[in-house]
């Protein structure tokens, strides 16, 4: 039997246009440092555990919910699951996760939470987010590691 | 002005190092990680190098090794549910006993004092007491669900049967046993932590126990026996044990490991924000209200996380510390 999605009628966002490319981004004497847009765009194409639709079409990620510090050496991601009782919010969170820490250059502290009030367990689920000997043990599951592979590939 | 020396930067491991172990001689220590492998190092010359590894024993990353007090045992604990226990009486290591009973990730092993117990903690919530009773055999004597989140470190009290354990649940827990009917069971929890506890250390007296946690601060508990001479009730003849220190504000980011020099009474810290930090207590300390003083912080001490620090047992000053990228570093504390 497949079990129904917790949301079965998700509402459906636009996407976004593509980063525009600037004078400057192809200045080989300019350093592009990694901000807010170059996170989004990594993360904007993570499929849905659930429906057909990446992360941006139901607006669980968006570019103001990110903030990069590059002097810190910090990205924090917040995500806003499509309803309260969302049981796929910590695969969502798990997926982003590991998308960045393959992307990224490791000096990043990478930081992924329920963006606040959205969730009904936030707590609960931030704190298994952030548990990084929790997210060491779940990649070790082949299962999962499938499940996440396919959340993160581009389709 | 005292600072941490650089000795030594070993990069035998691929992945993340979670743990090492000094031998108690303090001349050779074992490490483990992700990539399933333990490695036992020793000196040769002025230089650190690796001696042996040991394979094949666990099919998942190995979060935890520890010496036997007597130093001819090592014991692994692993997330493939299973812990081995290694000796070399054939003449080189190999594995001789598999502990297992734990539903899922073991994250923490600990020899009693005696080499007789060993304590055992995982994500299933519980944290077992084996007893050693013979050559290669191991028995359960106790199953202790005092916990009701994943468990995530045991250490044993220096010189007693007492036995503490860290957890997700954000207290820890102290445990013996009742000699008259030989029942394990918890006789203490300490609640403070408002997030997960990761680790924790006795002083060698056995009666402080310092605390570290995801909520970035470090505690420091005090027993106060059954006839203490503060005032401090206890309950049912056992030991109270308060919380008679914090230090807030000195780390960012989650505090994964704790050591507390036996010696030199000096607490290192390894944490998430790269920085591996000393304290000591000041000489006017009150020991109802004791202070802390922060005399040493190694910047980038890794370049990613540190996620352990173990002070040589010798007394002489030497820290090595882990990270996510597979480097083991060999310090040298410095006044």
């Amino acid at each position: 039997m497949t079990k129904l999605a917790d949301n079965i009628n998700p509402h459906i966002y636009e996407k976004g246009t593509e980063r525009e490319i600037t004078a400057s981004d192809l200045d080989e004497n300019v350093v592009d440092e990694i901000d807010e847009r170059e996170i989004f765009d990594l993360i904007r194409n993570i499929n849905d555990p659930e429906h057909p639709l990446t992360l941006e079409e139901l607006r669980v990620v968006e570019e103001s919910n990110i903030s990069v510090d590059n002097k810190q050496n910090t990205v924090d991601v917040n995500f806003t699951p499509t309803i309260p009782h969302c049981s796929m919010a910590t695969l969502i969170g798990l997926s982003i996760r590991v998308q960045l820490l393959r992307a990224l250059p490791s000096r990043f502290k990478v930081t992924v939470k329920v963006a606040e009030g959205t969730h009904a367990s936030e707590h609960a689920v931030n704190k298994q987010l952030a548990d990084k000997e929790r997210v060491a043990a779940a990649l070790e599951n082949n299962n999962l590691v499938q499940i996440i592979n396919q959340c993160v590939a581009i389709k | 002005m005292s600072k941490l020396e650089l000795l030594q930067t070993l990069n035998g491991h691929k992945g993340i190092v979670w743990n090492v172990s000094w031998h108690p001689l303090g001349n050779i220590f074992a490490s483990c990680g992700e990539d399933k492998t333990i490695k036992l190092w020793s000196k040769e010359g002025q230089d650190w190098t690796i001696k042996t590894v040991l394979v094949d024993g666990h099919q998942r990353t190995i979060r935890e090794v520890a010496w036997s007090p007597c130093g001819n045992f090592l014991a692994s604990a692993s997330f493939d549910a299973t812990t081995a226990i290694w000796d070399k009486k054939s003449g080189q290591f190999e594995c001789n006993a598999t502990l297992e009973g734990h539903e899922n990730e073991v994250k923490s092993v600990a020899w009693s004092p005696s080499g007789q117990l060993l304590a055992t903690c995982g994500r299933d919530k519980s944290v077992w007491v084996w007893e050693v009773t013979g050559d290669d055999e191991y028995e359960c004597e106790a199953v202790l669900n005092a916990h009701n989140q994943d468990v995530k470190k045991v250490v044993w009290h220096p010189t007693m049967d007492l036995l503490a354990s860290a957890s997700y649940d954000n207290s820890v827990k102290l445990y013996k046993e009742d000699k008259v009917d030989s029942d394990w069971s918890c006789v203490a929890t300490l609640q403070s932590h408002e997030s997960t506890v990761w680790s924790l250390a006795f002083d060698k007296t056995g009666e402080r126990l310092a605390t570290c946690s995801d909520d970035k601060t470090v505690k420091i508990w005090k027993e106060y026996k059954v006839d203490n001479q503060e005032g401090v009730i206890v309950t049912e003849r056992e030991s109270t044990w308060k919380c008679v220190c914090t230090l807030s504000g000195y780390h960012t980011r989650c505090i994964y490991d704790i050591s507390w020099c036996h010696q030199t009474g000096l607490i290192a810290t390894a944490c998430g924000d790269d920085i591996i930090r000393i304290f000591r207590e000041a000489e006017d300390s009150d020991p109802n209200a004791p202070t802390f003083e922060l005399i040493c912080t190694k910047l980038e001490a890794h370049p990613q996380d540190v996620n352990c620090v173990t002070w040589n047992p010798s007394g002489n000053k030497e820290l090595i510390s882990s990270s996510d990228n597979g480097e083991i570093k060999i310090w040298k504390f410095e006044e």
